[in-house]
């Protein structure tokens, strides 16, 4: 694990009787582009949680920016960004006033925060949004908000749950633009999707099923492995084997 | 970091509409209407009297009696049932019975034994027009004392009555109901406001990248906790002023008192939202669980019914209601005018609460499952 930023070694989270998760093992490297896939209830936002110190796992271990996940998870979180499926930025605070609130529980202050603020907010073409109320924004502006805020203190990962759900291609297409951005940077990008075009975007894939990562590889070898035209055929071929009801 | 976690706090308050209309509404509520609701002076109580003594003093008595601006004479009856017969048709709920030999024996001196009787189907009419009726009595056995000091070598007459109504001599019951209502304010506003505000954020999603966020959870229940000193303030001052202005009541004792008191309980109240919260998912559950605790906290706390009637078993169990203390102490600021070193013993307990609420809260603020 050379420069690993996300380890996984059978990590597993039980939830009574129900194996949510189920030893699952692999390696994120720096700067990569990790799509995590999987169909509803397969376990993704679980296994998300678990590496966001979010959730204590039942066994196994993982490390995330080089805190372990069960015994450090607050070190951990000092080192992430995390965007969840629900969008959870403060809708009664103004844009600027979400990115000061987050910048300053990151440690940033005073003159850096502003200047960081206003740099984001450039980057975004959200200059004239400063002072909108959150709650008054068009979900994919909320969306690309919210990425931002994930990254403003430039953490070493970026988790990602769904976080292009119900958002028109052309904010998608944007997106998937901040996304590269942030990995150029040295950024590592854990994401999860229900769209195979953006699996295709990803540098490698993982595929869950019923708890389990059934397969792992880059886009093009596993449409090889599989014999199939797109990552959607790849997905149906795996996704069909699971005998877990999805939600 | 807590800088910017109050800033968000304050920001978020300010901006909710609905909260600052509570603000001002809730002390308007407790304050100024319930004391006529809970008021249980009694008036207008129909006395029947029994004389038979028919003599001056026993005559000036029962015109003193019907003097009283709580009493009305309603029957003269010959005999005690006679008169026992007007209570049962309801025409007197008190019966006032002057022995014969009345003056007699007040003149020589000797204990005098005046028998009241009352109807107990209406309790709080029948006690307390009894209890009026003993300050009366004792009042006139008073002014016999008086004239009979006048002369040298009388002899004094002496009532046995017993009274005892001592700092709040009339029995006011608004003197007696503020404090308390204060503390019913306190409780409601701060517990609910905690209790709804953290949930709010469980309900929003918003404290998940608190949760993902390495917020220390001290600090963010502390950011939390800050804000409700200054909207607990806010209300005992908008209800102190209340009480002034429309029931004429002032505390007593010193204000810096209160307020230290006040700062202590809203500590302990936010903190029991905080663990409320903490324990629920939604606003609906939040609600039904701080309700259920509030009102068994609130009817035993001693507001409505003294403590000390209430059988030992429940006293003890009592003894850990927060309300209480709290009551107990603003009650003598305000009427005894105590000051803080003999409300010690309260100010312990409070600090108690106040400790083990805040860590319960802390404690049972998971950021990690």
């Amino acid at each position: 694990m050379k420069d690993s930023v996300i380890y996984a070694d059978g990590l597993t989270k039980r939830f009574g009787l129900f194996t949510a998760v189920d030893h699952i093992s692999f390696e994120v490297e720096r700067g990569e582009i990790f799509g995590f896939l999987g169909a509803n209830g397969a376990g993704k936002t679980t296994a998300m949680r678990m590496f966001c110190g979010l959730s204590i796992p039942t066994s196994g271990t993982g490390r995330v920016a080089g805190y372990d996940i069960a015994s450090q998870p607050e070190e951990v979180k000092r080192h992430i960004g995390y965007m969840s499926q629900k969008f959870s930025l403060y809708e009664d605070l103004k844009v600027w006033e979400n990115l000061r609130l987050f910048g300053g529980i990151y440690g940033m202050r005073g003159r850096k925060l502003a200047r960081k603020s206003n740099e984001m907010l450039r980057d975004l073409g959200f200059e004239a949004e400063r002072e909108t109320f959150v709650r008054a924004l068009p979900l994919g502006w909320k969306q690309k908000l919210a990425f931002s805020v994930a990254i403003f203190h430039e953490p070493k990962v970026v988790f990602l749950d769904e976080p292009t759900g119900g958002v028109d291609p052309v904010t998608r297409r944007q997106f998937w633009e901040l996304i590269y951005r942030a990995a150029d940077r040295g950024i590592t990008v854990f994401v999860t999707t229900h769209y195979m075009d953006e699996a295709e975007y990803c540098d490698r894939v993982s595929i869950m099923v019923d708890g389990r990562i059934e397969a792992l590889d880059t886009p093009r070898n596993l449409r090889t492995r599989f014999g199939a035209e797109t990552m959607d055929e790849v997905f149906q071929q795996l996704a069909r084997r699971a005998t877990r009801q999805s939600d | 970091m807590l800088s910017y976690l109050l800033e968000k706090e304050f920001k978020q308050i300010f901006r909710n509409t609905f909260l600052s209309k509570l603000l001002i509404v809730m002390p308007v509520m407790f304050i100024i209407i319930f004391p006529y609701v809970t008021n249980q002076e009694v008036r207008d109580v129909k006395v029947g009297v029994v004389d038979h003594d028919h003599s001056p003093l026993s005559r000036r008595l029962v015109e003193k009696v019907g003097a009283s601006p709580y009493f009305r004479l309603s029957d003269v009856s010959a005999t005690y049932p006679g008169a026992l017969d007007a209570v049962a048709e309801g025409e007197s709920d008190l019966v006032l019975a002057v022995p014969r030999g009345f003056e007699h024996d007040l003149v020589r001196g000797e204990v005098v034994e005046v028998l009241v009787a009352a109807n107990s189907v209406n309790g709080t009419r029948g006690t307390l027009g009894a209890q009026y009726l003993s300050t009366i009595l004792s009042d006139y056995s008073g002014e016999l004392r008086e004239a009979a000091g006048a002369v040298p070598g009388a002899v004094l007459p002496v009532f046995r009555t017993e009274t005892g109504f001592r700092f709040n001599p009339t029995l006011d019951y608004k003197v007696f109901m503020v404090p308390g209502l204060l503390v019913m304010l306190l409780t409601v506003l701060c517990c609910a406001f905690t209790a709804l505000n953290i949930v709010g954020e469980k309900e929003a999603g918003t404290i998940e990248q608190i949760n993902v966020s390495p917020v220390p959870r001290a600090l963010f229940i502390l950011a939390k906790l800050l804000p409700n000193w200054i909207i607990g303030l806010l209300a005992l001052v908008f209800g102190m002023l209340a009480a002034w202005l429309v029931h004429g009541v002032t505390p007593t004792g010193s204000l810096g008192t209160i307020l230290l008191f006040a700062v202590l309980y809203v500590c302990v109240v936010s903190a029991a939202g905080m663990v409320v919260s903490n324990y629920s998912n939604t606003m609906q559950q939040a609600m039904f669980v701080m309700f259920f605790f509030l009102i068994i906290f609130m009817i035993t706390c001693g507001l409505f019914t003294p403590i000390k009637s209430m059988p030992d078993w429940m006293q003890w169990c009592v003894s850990v209601n927060p309300l209480k203390y709290f009551v107990q102490a603003l009650r003598l600021i305000y009427l005894k005018g105590s000051g803080f070193a003999e409300l010690l013993p309260e100010f312990a307990w409070l600090c108690g609460f106040a400790v083990v609420f805040n860590v319960w809260a802390v404690w049972s603020y998971k950021k990690s499952l």
